[in-house]
């Protein structure tokens, strides 16, 4: 997977949610030991304090585990992680209300388009 | 060791009755990349000669590591000119002679590794290679240096957008952790995700010094952006023809 950022936002925000998908996707799976910060760095092009201070958050949102000695692993803390994941998709589905409801398809009509998509596939 | 790796107090220059730089006052730490960035002619060639000692301030104090501009700067700096200044019938490896006899820092297994990476032959001739491999060349006896301060000086500006990645992959995977590095550009989307500060410089007076960071959160755009807002050249007002 390519690492990719917008212009409006800080850096090191797009770092992690980027790592944090990654973490929620399984590609990184519970437990296992992250890259060091200098070989993600590198990876994704980019300062290796900016990729530190993504980690750092990573952290702070309990996805990752920091230890002194072995560097970080993601957390074996499944809810954690499960959690994470419901809450980007809470935010994708608030998204996507929003541009129904700007097209005048909000309310009712979206839940009728969102059932007649799903029988669709 | 100062904390304080670079202190420029009221710098000003002078080129006859043309002004250079301003009164400028630059501080920097150590550890950081730093990007000095501004348009032709705003003084960046200028405040990096004064820093490495190749011109002297008209008015004003430099310190680096709290010593003022000297041998032991000299020693502690790590230079990569605007400009090649090296004979061409010398190799590669001829450089690394040299640089191995003038600064006690420079590595030079780790500058044949660079080189092996990079896709450079040592043993070619400077007059044998192309624009873009010179500029390698130069790159990896700079980067191949443990210097406290690395200072660049367009190290992007003649390569193709290819080489621009590797290069810059090449200084973040080779500056010494507690040294700065100091890339002056006007190219700034290709190095703006390396960079942990911006330095706009503008007619020789710097306008802004923040971190990249700070930069985008509060102006809720790049870097970028927001120096072809600062900078952008007044409409032409010449009329219709």
């Amino acid at each position: 997977m390519d690492w990719q950022f917008t212009e409006d936002r800080p850096i090191w925000q797009q770092l992690t949610d980027q790592l944090a998908l990654r973490i929620l996707k399984g590609e990184y799976p519970p437990g296992e030991r992250l890259p060091g910060v200098r070989e993600l760095a590198a990876q994704a092009g980019v300062n290796p304090n900016t990729m530190q201070r993504a980690m750092a958050q990573l952290e702070a949102d309990g996805l990752a585990v920091g230890s002194r000695t072995a560097g970080r692993t993601v957390t074996q803390d499944v809810t954690v992680i499960e959690a994470a994941a419901k809450a980007r998709a809470r935010t994708a589905v608030r998204v996507c209300l929003e541009t129904l409801e700007e097209l005048g398809c909000g309310g009712e009509a979206a839940l009728v388009l969102v059932k007649e998509e799903l029988h669709h596939e | 060791m100062n904390e304080t790796l670079v202190a420029c107090t009221a710098l000003t220059k002078r080129y006859g009755n043309k002004t250079a730089l301003r009164g400028v006052d630059l501080e920097l730490g150590r550890g950081r990349i730093v990007g000095l960035l501004g348009p032709n002619g705003s003084g960046k060639t200028t405040l990096i000669k004064i820093l490495c000692g190749l011109l002297q301030p008209t008015e004003g104090a430099v310190l680096v590591d709290g010593q003022p501009v000297g041998p032991y700067t000299k020693s502690i700096i790590s230079y990569l000119p605007d400009r090649m200044y090296f004979a061409d019938w010398m190799k590669a490896t001829d450089l690394f002679d040299l640089f191995a006899d003038f600064y006690g820092d420079f590595d030079r297994t780790r500058a044949m590794t660079m080189c092996a990476s990079l896709g450079v032959t040592p043993s070619d001739r400077l007059k044998s290679m192309s624009k873009g491999t010179k500029e390698k060349v130069q790159l990896v006896l700079v980067m191949a240096r443990k210097a406290q301060l690395y200072l660049l000086d367009e190290p992007i500006a003649g390569v193709d957008p290819a080489a621009r990645d590797f290069i810059l992959n090449t200084i973040l995977t080779n500056y010494n952790e507690e040294g700065t590095v100091l890339i002056s550009t006007h190219l700034i989307s290709d190095i703006e995700k390396v960079l942990d500060e911006a330095v706009f410089l503008k007619d020789g007076q710097i306008t802004l010094h923040d971190t990249v960071d700070n930069i985008r959160e509060r102006e809720g755009k790049s870097v970028d952006a927001l120096f072809r807002e600062i900078f952008r050249a007044p409409n032409f007002e010449g009329g219709a023809f």
